[in-house]
């Protein structure tokens, strides 16, 4: 049995509210439940965070845990290191994922390796929050995606929620997990409502979500690019083919056994992504299918991705590079158009 | 003031930190270690003086230049050999090396081959005990290249704006592998750094063992009582080169050399007990020999332990699937 959740309402008592205050829902929540938590970050305490996530924590919990940091994005996650090491449950706020380059040395160097280099003796418990999604507007420093590179590197794990619901349950998962979790957040998403269970409401990292069922052709996809997916499954079953739709929530560890057994039903994949190509999370999934299943396909793995260039601020510059719905409809019936 | 007993137990030490660092230059030059030695020698002052003046639960960071901190503040020897020789025993299973360890049992936080990378670590943990309210002091060590680094500058700002019990101790031995600190670093003394982020730098002999102990112990004390963050210089230098295969020759004189050896912390302080008549040479040859025989044993066992398995197990990069090694 495929460990991925079948797309269904949340059970139990539910609430109706966006992506953003989901992941609010979830500070709060282990904020309250577990002391050792504490929010750092730039403008996350008086402003409550440039995308507003962090409303109200200030209030709430008080200066101590909710700190409004100088500018010192490296600084700011080697701080959140140290802490971790010493005992307490750090969530950082980096408002935008093309920052995160600042950090590497201490992200990918250290917090990702320090488990394994220190022969197990020393975990760092901590969450990395991010937004990540390209837009017009935002250009090159300020609306990548760069998701995909992090995936390269061991010992971090990754997570990526789409609906309300994931975004609580996946932001629970990462702050309770004994490991550096990376979260990027999607800036198409935050504004989008969906129905989130009250209460203690966990899902697991490193499992996907089958979101829609289809026997001709499984689109791979995360984020973003999900509703973008979806609206294309919409279109391409008044032509004929039946989509399914993984949605990974986790990049890492990633769930292959959810994409494997899908492709390996529908025998043809697409992979989509809101990131670059080369290097990307599309080239790693796509290798992964035909390793595993190339006598299987019908055809060739395909990829839907950026164009390998920055960010770039003009509408019509994003929405050339970008995955459209139409990319992705017209790719899918050169693969699937003739059954 | 310190007691003669605590003296001569911070001597000792400072003998074990040597007599270590020889053992490891010795199997270095046998091959019999991998990677590369960074002798300690000539700086023990500093660890021993800043670590004695530390509780058992205060923590501390260390760098590349790390096996005198580690033992100074009560590394086991036998796990910190068997990790320079990449030995299953060692405390990172053979995985880290000596300059990527890490140990809270004995208030550890870690060490790396980033230079400077640490700074921010110590901060960190000093920032979670200052949230929780608890007690601990965590030291930084660092050296003068580490000063030019940038998380070292933010992770000291973080420090004087939250007032964190953080201390610093800069071990500034005048050259960042071959670079001189003054074709590095445009004013005199790096201490001097630490007052642009809102708490005191000192500038201190750094072969001075009773003195970086009182030094450190006021440090403490500030930390403690929520007054924040000190910096220490201490002045100091390594007798030997950068690494194990750095003569130390070519960027510095010989003379040079040979006058800080004639300040050699160890000299200084056996010299200092026995015009006061608390130590025989006797007694200071006995304790040295005991020592060079117990770094002796250690290295032998260490010698004699397993190599890791040649296997791997990609579940080992994450926490809460595996137990530590012993």
């Amino acid at each position: 049995m495929a460990k991925a959740e079948k797309l269904q309402a949340p059970q139990g008592e539910v609430k109706e509210m966006r992506l953003q205050e989901a992941l609010r829902e979830a500070l709060r929540y282990e904020m309250a439940r577990d002391e050792r938590v504490f929010v750092v970050g730039e403008d996350v305490a008086l402003f409550g965070g440039a995308y507003g996530v962090t409303r109200g924590l200030l209030q709430e919990f008080g200066e101590s845990r909710v700190r409004d940091t100088p500018i010192s994005e490296a600084g700011m996650v080697g701080l959140a290191i140290g802490a971790a090491i010493n005992g307490m449950r750090p969530i950082v706020e980096i408002q935008f994922c093309d920052l995160l380059p600042l950090c590497m040395d201490q992200l990918v160097t250290h917090a990702a390796r320090y488990h394994y280099m220190t022969g197990g003796r020393i975990s760092v418990p901590m969450v990395i929050r991010s937004k990540f999604g390209t837009r017009p507007g935002g250009g090159p420093s300020h609306s990548g995606c760069n998701h995909g590179a992090f995936v390269h590197f061991p010992g971090l794990k990754i997570i990526i929620p789409t609906t309300p619901a994931d975004g609580k349950g996946l932001l629970l998962s990462a702050i309770r997990d004994p490991n550096p979790v990376l979260c990027f957040e999607s800036h198409h998403l935050y504004g989008i409502k969906g129905p989130v269970p009250e209460g203690d409401y966990t899902v697991p990292i490193g499992v996907a979500a089958v979101r829609r069922e289809g026997r001709d052709l499984t689109i791979v996809t995360c984020g973003g690019m999900v509703l973008k997916a979806d609206e294309a499954a919409v279109e391409l079953k008044t032509k004929g083919i039946d989509v399914e739709i993984i949605d990974l929530r986790s990049l890492a560890p990633l769930d292959k056994e959810t994409i494997l057994k899908s492709v390996a039903k529908t025998k043809r994949a697409m992979v989509v992504d809101e990131g670059p190509m080369v290097g990307g999370v599309t080239s790693e999934i796509a290798a992964l299918i035909q390793e595993n299943l190339f006598s299987d396909l019908k055809g060739p793995v395909i990829r839907v991705g950026a164009q390998h260039l920055p960010p770039p601020h003009s509408p019509p510059l994003v929405e050339a590079i970008i995955p459209s719905v139409d990319r992705i409809v017209q790719t899918a019936l050169k693969l699937a158009g003739g059954k | 003031m310190l007691d003669t007993a605590k003296r001569k137990e911070m001597l000792r030490m400072m003998i074990k930190l040597r007599a270590f660092e020889e053992k490891l230059e010795e199997l270095y030059q046998k091959k019999a270690m991998f990677g590369s030695t960074h002798s300690y020698r000539g700086q023990e002052a500093i660890a021993v003086g800043v670590c004695s003046a530390l509780e058992a639960t205060d923590l501390m960071a260390s760098y590349h230049r790390g096996t005198g901190h580690l033992i100074a503040k009560g590394a086991d020897l036998y796990r910190l050999m068997c990790e320079c020789l990449g030995r299953l025993d060692g405390y990172s299973k053979g995985r880290g090396g000596k300059m990527h360890m890490g140990d809270l049992s004995f208030g550890f936080v870690g060490n790396t081959g980033t230079v400077g990378a640490t700074v921010p670590f110590a901060t960190g943990a000093a920032l979670a005990a200052e949230i929780r309210g608890s007690k601990e002091v965590v030291v930084s060590f660092l050296g003068d290249g580490a000063m030019n680094q940038g998380v070292v500058h933010e992770a000291m700002n973080f420090a004087g704006i939250w007032k964190l019990p953080v201390i610093y101790v800069c071990e500034n031995n005048l050259y960042a592998m071959t670079v001189s600190v003054e074709k590095s670093i445009a004013i005199k003394h790096v201490a001097e750094r630490a007052k642009g982020y809102g708490f005191e730098g000192k500038v201190i002999d750094g072969n001075d063992v009773e003195l970086i102990y009182e030094e450190t112990r006021k440090a403490v004390e500030k930390g403690r009582s929520g007054k924040g963050a000190t910096f220490l210089e201490c002045l100091t230098y390594r007798w030997d080169g950068h690494f194990g295969g750095d003569p130390g020759t070519g960027y510095r004189t010989k003379e040079e050399l040979e006058e800080w050896k004639q300040r050699c912390p160890i000299k200084r302080l056996k010299e200092k007990l026995i015009a006061e008549g608390n130590l025989t040479l006797e007694e200071f040859e006995r304790m040295t020999a005991a020592v060079y025989a117990e770094i002796d044993e250690v290295a032998k066992k260490a010698q004699a332990s397993p190599m890791p398995p040649k296997e791997f197990d990609l579940e080992s990069v994450f926490a809460g699937s595996e137990v530590a090694h012993g």
